[in-house]
């Protein structure tokens, strides 16, 4: 039994380290730093930075770009980016199309797709969700009708994360209303955004962002060869999708981060005399939140530990890790909130520079933004049933 | 990075598992319990064939050279089982105090002792007033004629009842200091308690004693080997949440109410994996201190290691056995379940050496 690192996998860490270091531009890491409003570009600019160093996409095949990194080094490298405070790797085309394409993909589509998403060239978003079908995905409505060579597509899709910004729309749609069961009839359709009768509506967040949409669809002609698996079999490709790389849900990385920007923070807040990080009520919440992260770190490495020795992807019991990541996250913002007291309401300034502090002015709707975390990808609740069916056969 | 037990822990782990399955049994322990000893001498001398009273000893005196993350696997079956024999006031108390303060003769007189199964040990320095503060002792020892008497109260001394000597903290001139004391110079006061081990409240009245370690030099090695303690106690508790578990599991799986398991409840669905889920995150604070209880480059960062895990492991230990209680309904409250004495053992764990209130405080100082 040993928990730490092996020697060759510290220098892998510190050679990821130090590529941040020399790499991550001074503008996206202050933005990060700062809780700023990341555009498309900025997010688009990292992606073809890491694309050009060829870590883009560590998981695929090398054959399609990836890097043979082990289980553990691609937790690194996860880590390591969630440490240095990158821009996020949108997951939507590297850690989802892009797999199920790999996995049941025609050798057409893989070769039209793979390259233009591990080189940032089409950015991509995911249409699952719909008015009516949230954790009940299997509900889903949105339907398609053959027509030819073409499927006709009408529906809509909601909470679509960051569809303003996206070229193509990977989609679960019902292509036969028709079954027995519900998982059955639903087909995985890949539309170009810039298709007529497609229409983006954003849906503003209660921090003032936008980033999740409404995607309307009226009439939208599909191209045949856009049907990725076959017709009907969509649920099987949603599942794969769906047990696909969960490895980083706890965002270890990026807690860390916070966590010490929390300490630096709230050491510097004074409270009666003394600083905030010396009150007890405030430190001890600061302190069980840390242990909770320390422990999560642990438990995340003993998961990686048995693929590793297994050679098996993770059980279902890998959910706790999105449980306890986003608690985490939450927390964090929770307390940061905390630290900054009665400055944390100024919000937007009504007319020109109304000279509050802008990172402070962040700091409450991140807390807003992050409720979040532990709704989205299959909420903490969806995650519970999961582990309460898969692992602990309830 | 390696979670896995090497060949000769697994084997270990193995044969104690089968032991606690095949000898160790509710019933049998129930009868253990309410023994005149409440403990097994049966068993005592199966632990030292097995070899695991000598575990955390130097093979200069017949142990293993082992440390904590040795005993993790030993303390995790332990804690399944709810094993009352008074293996952490010998091992992780009283001989760990010999082993790291004695000279090399007391270690001679005693170490091999204790591994071959032969002497039990307890740990005499909790007193009136202390709650956890270490460093609070009233009991003096003064010199008298070559050797020292010792004189002063200590509460709850886990397996004293048992122990042929004991090591007894008090004070001198030069400051805080070990004692080596003959268990049959003392005065016992002895109790069950909650969670069915045996102690004593100990009297010290002109009884001999021997200097053990340096005079005035002793807060380092106790504080050291109360961390060393308090990891064996989190991997204890991690066995005892995991009992917990799968205790609560298998009643959700079995106990029918309006016509249904009541595991078909989303309601207990919730809870029983908040319940599994906590015991993987105390489970891998446990591997922590014990790591660092053995390995931690200085003391500052021992102390915040076990501090870390003692906050999880309190914490958790009160939520996995209040809801493995709650889950069973009046069952849970019943004598007769088991699950009512791993509730006992989780509730002493969870204030043995430092509520996660002392060790919230210690953690932060230890920044």
């Amino acid at each position: 039994m040993d928990l730490n690192y092996s020697q060759e996998e510290l220098a892998f860490r510190d050679q990821v380290r130090g590529w941040l270091q020399a790499n991550l531009p001074a503008d996206l890491r202050e933005k990060i730093a700062t809780y700023g409003e990341l555009t498309r570009e900025d997010l688009v600019r990292w992606h073809k930075i890491l694309a050009k160093q060829g870590w883009v996409a560590p998981s695929w095949p090398k054959e399609w770009g990836g890097t043979g990194w082990s289980v553990v080094q691609r937790y690194l490298f996860e880590e390591e980016c969630g440490y240095a405070g990158t821009p996020p790797l949108i997951p939507f085309g590297l850690s989802m199309c892009g797999p199920v394409l790999l996995r049941f993909g025609s050798d057409a589509q893989k070769k039209q797709f793979l390259p233009r998403i591990y080189n940032g060239d089409d950015f991509w978003c995911q249409g699952y969700t719909e008015p009516g079908s949230g954790s009940d995905l299997a509900s889903l409505k949105t339907k398609a009708v053959r027509n030819g060579e073409h499927y006709v597509v009408n529906g809509q899709k909601t909470w679509t994360t960051l569809g303003h910004y996206a070229d193509w729309i990977f989609c679960l749609v019902r292509t036969d209303a028709n079954t027995s069961k519900r998982q059955e009839g639903i087909s995985f359709l890949l539309i170009d955004m810039k298709t007529p009768g497609i229409t983006v509506r954003p849906l503003i967040l209660m921090d003032g962002g936008h980033e999740v949409n409404e995607v309307f669809f009226d009439d939208v002609k599909v191209p045949v060869a856009n049907l990725v698996h076959k017709e009907g079999e969509g649920w099987t490709v949603a599942k794969y999708l769906l047990g696909h790389e969960r490895m980083n849900t706890g965002r270890i990385g990026a807690s860390k981060r916070e966590l010490a920007k929390l300490k630096e923070f709230a050491a510097q807040q004074p409270k009666d005399g003394k600083s905030l990080l010396d009150d007890p009520r405030f430190r001890d919440k600061l302190s069980r939140l840390e242990v909770e992260l320390m422990a999560l770190e642990i438990t995340n490495l003993r998961f990686l530990d048995r693929m590793r020795r297994t050679g098996q992807p993770p059980g279902a019991d890998v959910s706790m890790l999105k449980i306890k990541g986003t608690e985490i996250q939450q927390g964090l913002t929770e307390l940061m909130m905390q630290a900054v007291g009665p400055l944390s309401q100024p919000f937007k300034a009504l007319d020109g520079d109304a000279g509050f502090d802008e990172f402070t002015a962040a700091i409450a709707p991140r807390y807003c933004n992050f409720r979040k975390t532990t709704i989205y990808a299959g909420s903490n609740e969806i995650q519970r049933n999961i582990i309460a069916k898969m692992t602990l056969g309830l | 990075m390696n979670f896995d037990y090497d060949e000769e822990q697994q084997l270990l782990a193995d044969s104690v598992r089968r032991f606690m399955q095949k000898d160790y049994a509710f019933e049998g322990r129930r009868k253990i319990v309410a023994s005149p000893a409440g403990y097994s001498d049966a068993v005592w001398g199966t632990f030292a064939q097995m070899g695991l009273t000598g575990i955390p000893f130097s093979p200069d005196y017949g142990g293993f050279g082992g440390g904590a993350i040795d005993l993790l696997s030993v303390m995790e079956a332990f804690g399944e089982g709810l094993v009352v024999e008074p293996f952490l006031a010998t091992v992780g108390l009283g001989a760990q105090c010999v082993a790291r303060a004695g000279s090399d003769a007391q270690k001679k007189a005693i170490l091999p002792a204790v591994v071959e199964g032969k002497l039990k040990m307890a740990f005499a320095h909790t007193e009136k007033g202390a709650r956890y503060n270490l460093a609070h002792v009233n009991a003096t020892a003064k010199k008298s004629g070559g050797g020292w008497t010792l004189d002063g109260e200590k509460l709850v001394v886990l397996g004293a009842p048992a122990a042929a000597k004991l090591v007894v903290s008090a004070k001198t001139p030069a400051g805080l200091s070990l004692f080596l004391v003959e268990a049959k110079g003392v005065k016992l006061k002895p109790y069950r308690t909650l969670d069915e081990m045996r102690a004593a409240d100990v009297a010290l009245s002109n009884t001999p004693g021997e200097l053990l370690g340096a005079e005035g030099k002793a807060l380092p090695v106790i504080e050291e080997v109360i961390d060393f303690a308090t990891a064996l106690i989190c991997a204890e508790a991690v066995g005892a949440m995991k009992f917990s578990c799968d205790t609560t599991l298998e009643y959700l799986k079995t106990r029918k109410q309006f016509g249904v398991p009541i595991g078909t409840f989303q309601a207990l669905q919730h809870r029983i994996v908040d319940m599994f889920v906590a015991y993987e995150q105390a489970r891998s604070m446990a591997f922590l201190a014990c790591s660092q209880a053995d390995s931690a480059p200085n003391a500052k960062e021992r102390s915040r290691a076990i501090s870390a895990a003692k906050i999880k492991v309190a914490d958790n230990a009160r939520l996995i056995s209040q809801e493995a209680i709650q889950l069973h309904g009046g069952m849970g409250m019943s004598e007769e379940l088991k699950v009512s004495h791993s509730f006992r053992r989780l509730t002493m764990i969870a204030q043995q050496f430092g509520d996660a209130d002392h060790h919230l405080e210690r953690f932060a100082k230890a920044h």
